[in-house]
């Protein structure tokens, strides 16, 4: 039943890396601007292309 | 997507902003633009294969008809460093405030900034902060070509002194965010080793109870030191004070929970409450950060800094310098352009200066002033270039000798709130429960009891339910009032706003409204005057010309010959043999008429036709929202900068007890906010310009009237946007709701103790029950307070 301590360290530990994650990401900055990345990312790359068409 | 844009274009409507295109001189492309300064950014755009900025919304831009400001102080090496945020010998690193930023093309546009001009290295928006980061190369392009280059593109960034000065007011929620989750982690951990202890262990479990304790021990010990500090920090300086707030008994709970769980866990006589410890300080810091939200794209703390410009022109020895305001000394020879606003008290030496005063005393029409005669800060010219000489400086000005004043001094306001007042009672009250439950147990020669009913009398009424249900109810009442468009700066200001039995009104720009105007024509005119008067018009950007228009309808088009337009004077044209003249009364050399307001003058061939008033008109709902207010026994009064010229219109709509003050200078407004408090008055101030930003601070809750909130506004505890004036009786009575639900929820969280003491007092409170106390009354409180606000908010149709 020794095991019992050893699993308990193990998810402490997990916990741990998790908490340390948070702490990295909440100081660099990570959730600072929570709303611009979710709009940024549906912007076409290959847009040029089609305009140039569309212009004609 | 581009497909449905190209349907939806209407031939009136302007492609770039959607401004109605009033007459179709600017077309490109077949697209119809409102002005000139739209189609640019149109051309700019397409040529530089940016026309995608019109794919992801329809009719993107923001209008262009603003003047531009003078923009070469951003040469002068001293006030850029002020300004950017990084710079090396290439780089360059600047923030720009740009409130234009309102929709997904606007992030797009931005982010593409390199495109446009290859020296632009990288931009990244902000939306929520209205804020772009742009990296640029300095050597191949200056700040100031890269804020016009802004500028071309319709967004203007907001430079203003309060920028340079760039206080660290920044609050930071960092701090409190990592004792959240420390305290989250700690809570989730000894929940989890506390279960065995719950359920029950088999007798040869019982090895492992000793080592779950030391692992408790260890997440409260983190717990104690880390996450509750603050709490311990708060009632130590309220002590200090002679005080109680709600962090006395909250961090005397805190403490003796520790302490006794440590006592039991080392002596190994039970399991201790380790995890009602971290749950208790999880939930009340998340309250705390409920309690703190913040806007970052409206500042409330705006004072005449960031409504001055940046810098002025200072002439020396015939050379035009820029120099930044807080440089400027006495003597010094200023130039102010038109539409410029003048920042110190001057002399004027040169030129025809007519001020508009509107923003700093409420008086809408220009002033015009001579030569030697005193210039007060805070005034718009229009017109010419004068030239003007400092005689104080400007933090001794007339208008900013305002901000020297006492009020301005005292960092915040002091007020009871409900639960500031409660946790008083409530503090000595545990006490004497506490001890009395000891001392009773200490006769009946039971030490132990006596002990074990101390503690956890304290452990179990620790007011954790209380301290919630404030800030969850004001902080859904604070989203409630955000989507009503109005914008409270915290959450002590709405029971503040509930406290409230007097109202006053400022006029101009509060009740009034600067966009809903009427013209008034005094005179006759025949058909072909109106043509005329249309067709001269026609040539003005200005905004009366384009009330005119409105005024007159639809008329044929002459073609007008000889057009000339004299800033802030007039327009004169010529048809045929006729000669048309429109503007002032000194333009058209006539005298001036008992009209006040802004007044046009029609002379046709020498002769006066008539004039034109532009009167604004009130907001709407305003006799609506006087008349609920006063139904709902609110004191009433008005008290404005300016002259009594619509008195009669205004006792009309005032209940008759009501006092209507006018000509009141911005000290006076300030006085007279103190003697209605004198009087044990609540006064809630409702004002727009500078002049009433001594009235706002006074008040026990000043709220400022914008129709743009991103424009400056004064120093104040709440922003409400001109939008959603009539809603205001609707919000004085759901601010009282909201302080009845705390109330409501302050009789629940009793109940949850009463339930609890009678257990505790007994001395026989079991750590699981403690442990399933405390989250239960918490969840209890806190979708009570949320489902409650939201159910008055339904009922009072704000949502």
């Amino acid at each position: 039943m020794n095991i019992i301590f050893f699993l308990i360290g193990c998810s402490v530990f997990i916990a741990l890396i998790f908490l340390v994650a948070f702490f990295w990401a909440n100081r660099t900055g990570q959730h600072d601007d929570t709303y611009t990345p979710s709009v940024r990312i549906l912007f076409d790359d290959e847009v040029e292309g089609e305009e140039k068409e569309e212009t004609k | 997507m581009s497909k449905v844009n190209d349907l939806t274009i209407n031939k009136k409507i302007c492609y770039h902003c959607g401004d109605m295109a009033e007459d179709t001189t600017y077309m490109l492309d077949d697209r119809p633009f409102c002005c000139l300064g739209c189609q640019t950014v149109y051309q700019i755009l397409n040529e530089n294969n940016l026309g995608s900025y019109y794919r992801y919304n329809t009719h993107p831009g923001k209008s262009q008809k603003v003047q531009k400001e003078d923009l070469s102080y951003l040469d002068e090496p001293n006030i850029v460093a002020k300004l950017v945020d990084y710079q090396d010998d290439e780089m360059v690193i600047m923030t720009f405030y740009i409130p234009a930023i309102h929709c997904s093309s606007c992030i797009w546009l931005l982010e593409h900034l390199y495109k446009l001009h290859p020296a632009v290295k990288s931009s990244q928006v902000d939306f929520m902060k209205k804020q772009a980061s742009i990296t640029f190369d300095k050597k191949g392009i200056s700040l100031k070509a890269l804020v016009q280059l802004l500028h071309n593109i319709g967004y203007d960034p907001k430079i203003t002194l309060q920028d340079v000065v760039k206080e660290g007011k920044k609050f930071n929620q960092k701090g409190l965010i990592a004792k959240i989750t420390v305290a989250g982690f700690c809570f989730g951990n000894s929940m989890m080793i506390s279960f065995p202890e719950y359920f029950g262990m088999a007798e040869f479990e019982r090895q492992y109870a000793a080592f779950f304790g030391y692992m408790n021990l260890a997440f409260g010990i983190l717990v104690l030191l880390y996450s509750a500090s603050d709490y311990f920090k708060s009632a130590w300086y309220s002590l200090k004070q002679k005080q109680l707030n709600l962090d006395v008994p909250l961090a005397l709970g805190i403490f003796v929970l520790f302490f006794r769980s440590a006592f039991e866990i080392l002596t190994q006589t039970g399991a201790g409450f380790m995890d009602t410890l971290c749950s208790l300080v999880f939930f009340i810091l998340i309250g705390k950060w409920v309690q703190q939200r913040t806007y970052y794209h409206i500042s409330f703390e705006r004072d005449y800094r960031s409504y001055f410009p940046v810098a002025v022109t200072v002439l020396e020895d015939g050379r035009e310098r820029p120099t930044q305001i807080a440089d400027l000394k006495v003597g010094d020879r200023i130039l102010v352009r038109n539409n410029e606003i003048v920042p110190a008290d001057a002399i004027l030496w040169k030129g025809t200066a007519s001020i508009d005063f509107s923003f700093v005393t409420g008086e809408s029409r220009p002033i015009e002033k001579v030569l030697g005669e005193i210039v007060y800060a805070g005034g718009r010219q229009v017109g010419e270039a004068i030239e003007m000489e400092v005689v104080k400086p400007v933090s001794q000005s007339y208008l900013t000798k305002l901000w020297n004043n006492e009020n301005f001094k005292v960092q915040e306001k002091k007020f009871d709130t409900f639960v500031g007042y409660i946790s008083k009672y409530f503090t000595i009250g545990l006490l004497c429960i506490a001890l009395s439950a000891a001392v009773f147990w200490l006769a009946g020669g039971n030490t132990e009891r006596a002990w074990a009913a101390f503690t956890a009398v304290l452990i179990i009424a620790c007011p954790c339910a209380l301290a919630l249900s404030s800030p969850f109810t004001l902080s859904a009442a604070l989203s409630i009032f955000d989507k009503n468009k109005l914008y409270i700066k915290n959450t002590a200001a709405i029971e503040q706003m509930a406290a409230i039995d007097t109202v006053v009104f400022d006029k101009t720009g509060t009740i009034s409204s600067p966009h809903v105007s009427t013209m008034h024509f005094e005179g006759e005119l025949s058909t072909r005057d109106k043509s005329l008067i249309y067709s001269l018009c026609r040539n003005s950007n200005h905004p009366l010309s384009r009330e005119i228009i409105k005024w007159l309808g639809e008329c044929t088009v002459l073609p007008v010959t000889d057009y000339e337009e004299i800033v802030g004077q007039g327009q004169k044209g010529r048809f045929q043999n006729d000669e048309i003249k429109l503007g002032s009364a000194t333009f058209v050399g006539t005298n001036k008429s008992p009209f006040e307001g802004s007044v046009v003058y029609i002379q046709v061939n020498e002769e006066i036709k008539g004039c034109f008033t532009l009167e604004q008109s009130w907001r709407k709902g305003l006799s609506e929202v006087v008349g609920k207010l006063s139904h709902c026994h609110y004191d009433l009064h008005l008290i404005s900068g300016d002259n009594e010229r619509r008195a009669e219109s205004l006792r009309l709509i005032f209940p008759v007890q009501s006092e209507l003050l006018f000509n009141q200078s911005p000290g006076d407004k300030l006085r007279r906010i103190g003697q209605w408090q004198q009087e044990g008055n609540k006064v809630c101030m409702l004002g727009d310009g500078l002049n009433d930003a001594g009235a706002l601070r006074e008040a026990d809750l000043g709220i400022a009237v914008s129709d743009d909130i991103n424009n400056f506004s004064p120093g104040c505890d709440a922003i409400l946007d001109g939008e959603a004036f009539e809603r205001l009786p609707r919000f004085f009575v759901f601010s009282k709701d909201a302080v009845k639900v705390i109330k409501m929820s302050f009789v629940i969280s009793l109940m949850y103790n009463v339930i609890g003491l009678s257990f505790a007092v007994q001395g026989t409170m079991s750590p699981l029950f403690a442990a399933i106390l405390m989250p239960i009354s918490t969840v209890t409180i806190i979708s009570f307070t949320s489902l409650t606000t939201r159910w008055y908010a339904r009922r009072r149709k704000l949502i």
